[in-house]
């Protein structure tokens, strides 16, 4: 593979979100949460319509919508008024105050902002929690915002405790449905889990009858601060085990077992999971799960001969990239290009830990790509399909070939919030999207129109 | 919990015939009460972005870029340049000892990429803390590349989205007068405050070439940079839109005396009226003849469909909240044509002769806001049993969360709802929302029975 001599200076297309945009649907995870973004109105704008367009669900974010003075004398005095607000009209029980470029470059220091507010309050009814996280969007992606959220949610919130039999689930930025089913997975395992963040509900919602000011579910608060009590966390994503996480703070402060593996896409990244699961509850995979592996196998030997040496290329979150090539590499697909816009240094030993025995060579893996390099890399790999976010539409497009949708967002197709990932459910789901993928265009591609295929 | 309303937006809210009408708007946003406002840099993309051989550079960090890559519907007639996204991505090393090498290199490196007529940089919030020279890195790029490189000075936190209006107009203006108009008719004009949503502009284009007028410039709807340099060349100016390009407007009134007049597409009514103010401006009988022979015919075809949507449209009730107030007088007119009720009308930046314009062509009893925000919205659809409500993205889950019917009149939409074949479309848009079976299982209308529609 010939690389160009300089990187670009300039982004086209970026693959990749602001921190902020993380931090805000990692809140919505959580009971009673309302996110705030310390900063300009345009970026909960922003941000708003961007997650809304996906979920199809309200987002709302609140704003200390700071003006032209603000940034010349500091936001605190906004800050404090937008967080009383939203504390008398939303009732919120728990605000998650992220910063942005602005105030983090003016120097506003939140949390003492947010503390001399809580001394202000003392004495009249109890507040809401606040929760702060610094989230400049001029270093790193929206999955630093959101990983830094869960940690600073863990670190502001859990407290020691008589010990419980809780095991702590941070899956990292997945799907609502694939939040519902880790939840089953932990009911039929009968662990009792506290899953941090869960938005299965808050951002996959039920039709009402008034408007929820905020909606119903996430974590539940009190859940949150017996984390440090729980007997063990599970924490998913290969590409996080070089930053500091939720899951290590719950090891440094209150000695809570830490597991962390990769997110479970795929047979064998979901095996290991369940490894870990079956070790902590000491019983076996429950019948339905094991049938369901079953029958995965079942269908990885029906499809295999559609889909084997199909050139692939993935792009998105680097640990979505990661448990896809897993699964891609045991199905017999060939991932030839694996892409990501964040920039952890942790990719391609992550891609190569995944994928070791099972590829004829290894794919090339790349940090801080945007659209135009990867349709740059497109035009000497001639990929069969591409996997990712509904960004990449405009490069199946041209090339021709199918997008298979998968991650956030998904702006131009329908049901973005139920597209399962995880497990072998998950697996089962993505094989046979892609079988039919291949399918598909095999036969509209075909002169003859065969009808039998 | 308190109700809906916040006691500082009070001023911000009116319900006609309760008391004399005075209206407070032109307000910062209250922290805290999720506005559904944008940014100043919001304002600049949204008025800048279709034109089509620019080259739109956002010089922040990428967020500001990330979120208006292709996300509305401005068609181009030729070059898509303006459907790609480019940013400086700036980085902490860029913010700490600056952007202006990044920008240089980023700009150069680009226009040697794509060879564009023009560049627009975008200023973010961020850059206005930095003080990055952007007008000094424009001016040096400009002389080395030979082409206008323009500053747009859009930083988010100075204003709201008019002030983003103002800064895209200032940034246009320095093209406008840099072209040749020679060979331009007398009989000319340029469209302002049109994007092309759909490819709206071409059916007004149609209806004033078939009038006789010559369109110099689109502004900016499928737009082209050299087209602006010529459009001082135009007799006229015809502005829609609640300002975006008034400021436009205006300063080629005062610089090349170009005379302007406010007109809207949207509705029959507004459409026709529009059509007829510019033939009046031209006071040329045969043109006014044209026009009448235009609107008798689009007409024609037009009423015979629409009576279809009005017999079971008839008596529903509409809520509107949109951008701009300008779009709010035609679609209180367009429901009204359609026999609707609308009981809720707000902007996010009317002016208070905007106000004062909704409070004398709506009904007694409806309600106007400013500036608004969900847990309001929520309150008054609910309150006033909505059958449908107009917005944009933002807006849509709060009407479907209730189960009430949506129509989506921003700048995502994919349907022409301008001129007379817009008004049909927009009539079938809300037939198809309103009258849809579902909403009659919803928990709001359980049990409420739901009469038959328009089939096919």
């Amino acid at each position: 593979m010939k690389r160009k001599s300089e990187p670009y200076v300039s982004t086209t297309n970026a693959c990749k979100l602001c921190k902020p945009l993380g931090a805000c649907l990692a809140f919505r995870g959580i009971e009673g949460a309302v996110p705030f973004l310390h900063g300009s109105q345009g970026c909960a704008t922003y941000m708003r319509r961007y997650i809304i367009s996906h979920f199809r669900e309200p987002m709302d974010i609140a704003s200390s919508s700071l003006g032209e003075k603000n940034a010349v004398y500091g936001g605190g005095a906004n800050l404090k008024q937008g967080l009383h607000n939203v504390m008398t009209k939303y009732g919120a029980r728990l605000i998650g105050v992220a910063t942005t470029c602005l105030t983090e470059t003016i120097g506003d220091d939140v949390p003492m902002i947010v503390r001399k507010f809580r001394q202000e309050k003392k004495g009249r009814e109890r507040g809401p929690e606040i929760v702060t996280v610094s989230t400049p969007s001029y270093a790193g992606t929206h999955m630093e915002g959101f990983h830094a959220a869960v940690k600073a949610v863990v670190e502001q919130l859990a407290r020691a405790g008589a010990a419980t039999e809780a095991v702590n689930l941070l899956p990292g930025f997945v799907s609502p449905a694939d939040i519902r089913y880790l939840r089953e997975i932990f009911r039929d395992f009968e662990i009792p889990g506290i899953i941090l963040p869960d938005f299965a509900d808050t951002l996959d919602g039920q039709a009402q009858v008034d408007y929820e000011k905020i909606p119903a579910g996430g974590t539940p608060l009190e859940a949150i601060k017996r984390m440090g009590a729980s007997r063990a966390t599970v924490e998913l994503g290969r590409t996080l085990f070089s930053q500091e996480t939720a899951g290590q703070v719950l090891v440094e402060r209150f000695d809570v077992p830490l597991h962390r593996l990769g997110t479970p896409i795929g047979l064998r990244e979901t095996d290991a999971f369940f490894q870990i699961l079956e070790q902590i509850s000491g019983r076996p995979a429950p019948e339905p799960h094991a049938g369901e592996r079953g029958r995965l196998l079942d269908a990885y030997v029906d499809g295999h001969k559609y889909i084997f040496g199909q050139k692939a290329v993935v792009y998105g979150e680097e640990d979505l990239v990661v448990g896809l090539t897993a699964f891609l590499a045991e199905i017999g697909v060939r991932p030839v290009l694996c892409a990501s816009g964040g920039g952890s240094g942790r990719l391609a030993a992550a891609i190569a830990a995944v994928t070791g025995g099972l590829l004829p060579e290894p794919p090339v893996v790349r940090e801080g790509m945007d659209f135009y390099e990867i349709s740059e890399e497109l035009e000497a790999l001639e990929p069969d399909l591409l996997i990712g976010h509904s960004k990449g539409y405009h490069l199946a497009r041209k090339r021709g070939i199918p997008l298979i949708r998968v991650g956030f967002p998904i702006h131009d197709r329908f049901g973005g919030q139920r597209i399962l990932h995880l497990g072998y459910r998950g697996a089962q789901s993505l094989l046979d999207r892609i079988v039919n993928a291949i399918l598909e265009k095999k036969q509209e591609d075909s002169r003859v129109g065969y009808g039998y295929l | 919990m308190e109700p809906a309303i916040f006691e500082e937006r009070q001023e911000q809210i009116h319900r006609k015939g309760q008391q004399p009408f005075e209206m407070a708007c032109n307000k910062e946003s209250l922290a805290g009460a999720v506005s559904q406002r944008a940014c100043v840099f919001c304002g600049s993309r949204v008025v800048l972005y279709p034109i089509a051989d620019a080259l739109h550079l956002v010089h922040g960090p990428i967020g500001c870029a990330a979120y208006t890559w292709d996300i509305r519907g401005a068609l181009s007639s030729g070059p898509e340049l303006h459907r790609l996204s480019f940013s400086t991505d700036l980085q902490e090393k860029d913010v700490i000892f600056g952007g202006e090498t990044k920008l240089y290199q980023a700009l150069t490196e680009l226009i040697d990429r794509h060879h564009p007529q023009a560049a627009f940089v975008y200023s973010t919030c961020i850059v206005g803390i930095i003080g990055d020279d952007l007008e000094g890195v424009c001016r040096k790029v400009s002389r080395e590349k030979g082409i206008p490189v323009l500053p747009v000075q859009s930083e988010g936190f100075k204003g709201n989205k008019r002030a983003g209006y103002n800064a895209a107009c200032q940034a246009m203006f320095r093209l406008v007068g840099t072209g040749d108009t020679a060979g331009i008719s007398p009989k000319s004009l340029n469209i302002l405050g049109d994007f092309n949503l759909a490819g709206e502009i071409w059916i007004i284009r149609d209806y004033f070439q078939r009038m006789g007028l010559e369109v110099v410039a689109n502004i900016t709807g499928d737009g082209r940079v050299d087209d602006l340099r010529r459009a001082h060349g135009a007799a006229l100016n015809v502005v829609q839109c609640s300002g975006a390009t008034m400021d436009l407007a205006i300063m080629m009134k005062e610089i090349y005396g170009t005379p302007y007049i406010r007109v809207s597409y949207f509705g029959v009514e507004d459409m026709a009226e529009s059509l007829y103010s510019v033939a009046r401006f031209f006071n040329d009988p045969e043109m006014l003849h044209r026009t009448r022979e235009l609107v008798r015919e689009e007409l024609s075809l037009l009423q015979p469909q629409l009576q279809v949507y009005q017999r079971v449209l008839s008596g529903k009730k509409a809520a509107i909240y949109v951008g701009g107030a300008f779009k709010a007088f035609s679609l209180v007119k367009a429901f009204r044509l359609l026999g609707m009720k609308v009981v809720l009308v707000g902007s996010q930046t009317g002016t208070p002769e905007d106000y004062q314009e909704l409070h004398d062509i709506t009904d007694e009893g409806t309600i106007i806001v400013d500036d608004s925000n969900p847990l309001e919205l929520s309150a008054f659809l609910k309150e006033q049993d909505v059958d449908i409500f107009v917005g944009g993205v933002k807006e849509r889950p709060i009407a479907y969360k209730l189960g009430v019917g949506f129509c989506d009149h921003n700048h995502e939409r994919k349907e022409a709802l301008e001129g007379f074949i817009g008004m049909l479309n927009f009539a079938r848009e809300v037939h198809n929302t309103v009258m849809s079976p579902i909403w009659q299982f919803m928990p709001r209308r359980r049990g409420k029975s739901i009469s038959k529609g328009v089939s096919g």
